[in-house]
């Protein structure tokens, strides 16, 4: 797999935000100037970061951060395991749901799916909803039973942990996988928040 | 009876008095078994396996397993490590452990001992995603039993140290659950200076009024993996 990243053209990424909260692309600028190293290393096709919004051509690495919630997040998922050889799930909500994962479990009901939307939308004390309805507007993507992560959609081939990881860990995970020296996660830089 | 005697752990020859537990011995020796059942202060359990050695070639928690002269135990090596980041990422399956929104994230023992054993993300297993109680009845203590493990250390405490009972395990099986001795715990006699509200190793017991009161940076295991302190008596 990294042999075919250690050739001498440059590396194509994708990058996508499902169930996330962009805070993990917002890391991804926490690599300061060394992004000048990685964009000698790569380029970007489809990514929230060049607007681009289909697969240009195949790529070399996929980067996802969230979880999926709704039927477009497994879409947008499958295309990107289809056409990237190498994906790595980015931050906690892509690693294992994160917040969104929040209403999967923690909601004490027998249907936390019914129950998150009418507190979102009905119940809540914060709330003024004047038509008192849950949206359903057939143009939104059909909400799933609960949040998955990305590993129960699709295969994922790394995994970067954090809440957002930290530039110096994005930086060093994707400067070792570009140049074959990925060797694991210092131990003591490891964290899930 | 009462001399003195050596053992060797991972080869390394350790002293221990008789009747004391190989954890104990190591412990003062200064190599760093690890544990999430187990605190000082605390009898030992034995329950969470985390601490489990191979002692004469048999697998053993070091916790409870009495050191024994010229013993040979197996401890941080590649095979028993690999079995507690089992046992811990288990624990992480078993129960809904969202390090991103709990309190006890920076000070939680079972979060420091996946990072020391290289746990990157539980993702082998499916999520159990249990739908556990959460009781807030009391006026200074809040249980969110989403993130028990079931360490017993509350109990532990509650029984041996408070003299109160307040914590006791029910169930069996996979079913076996840390419960309050009441309907809920606002019932019980529990308040917060109890040593058993502070002996929980997640974010289960939770003092109320002082959430994330540490920053970001400042958190116990912030700096240095779950252990460090008990490696440096060697050093």
């Amino acid at each position: 797999m990294t042999e075919t990243l250690v050739d001498q053209r440059k590396a194509r990424v994708a990058t996508v935000s499902l169930a996330g909260c962009f805070g993990c692309h917002m890391a991804i600028l926490d690599i300061d100037e060394r992004l000048i190293t990685l964009m000698g290393l790569v380029d970007f096709d489809r990514s929230p970061l060049t607007d681009i919004k289909t697969f240009t051509q195949r790529c070399d690495i996929g980067i996802i951060e969230g979880g999926c919630c709704n039927e477009e997040n497994v879409h947008t998922l499958l295309e990107f395991r289809k056409n990237c050889d190498v994906l790595i799930a980015l931050g906690q909500c892509a690693i294992m749901g994160g917040l969104p994962a929040m209403r999967n479990a923690i909601m004490h009901s027998g249907e936390p799916l019914r129950e998150c939307l009418e507190e979102a939308y009905i119940s809540g004390p914060y709330l003024r909803n004047t038509t008192r309805l849950i949206p359903n507007d057939p143009v939104l993507p059909l909400m799933l039973d609960k949040v998955y992560p990305c590993n129960e959609i699709v295969d994922i081939d790394y995994q970067i942990p954090g809440c957002a990881p930290s530039g110096d860990v994005i930086f060093n995970t994707l400067a070792g996988l570009l140049t074959g020296k990925f060797a694991g996660f210092d131990r003591a830089t490891l964290r899930f928040d | 009876m009462s001399d003195p005697f050596t053992f060797r752990i991972d080869g390394v020859a350790v002293t221990a008095k008789p009747g004391q537990t190989i954890m104990e011995a190591a412990d003062a020796a200064g190599i760093y078994i690890p544990r999430l059942c187990d605190v000082d202060g605390l009898r030992h359990q034995g329950g969470c396996r985390v601490c489990t050695v191979k002692a004469g070639g048999r697998s053993v928690s070091s916790c409870t397993q009495p050191a024994e002269p010229g013993l040979e135990v197996e401890n941080n090596t590649e095979a028993r490590n690999r079995v507690r980041r089992d046992l811990v990422e288990m624990l992480f399956h078993e129960g809904n452990h969202l390090c991103p929104i709990c309190e006890k994230s920076g000070n939680c023992e079972l979060q420091a001992m996946a990072y020391r054993l290289g746990m990157t993300a539980p993702t082998r297993f499916p999520y159990l995603e249990p739908c556990r109680d959460l009781d807030a009845s009391h006026p200074d203590i809040a249980l969110d039993t989403n993130r028990c493990i079931s360490c017993g250390r509350c109990i532990r405490a509650s029984q041996d140290v408070d003299g109160k009972g307040v914590f006791g395990y029910v169930g069996r099986g996979i079913h076996r659950r840390v419960a309050v001795n009441g309907d809920n715990l606002a019932d019980t006699d529990a308040v917060l200076a109890d040593k058993a509200m502070s002996v929980c190793p997640v974010g289960c017991i939770i003092r109320k009024n002082e959430g994330f009161r540490m920053p970001i940076g400042a958190r116990h295991f912030d700096h240095g993996l779950i252990g460090h302190e008990i490696e440096e008596k060697s050093k």
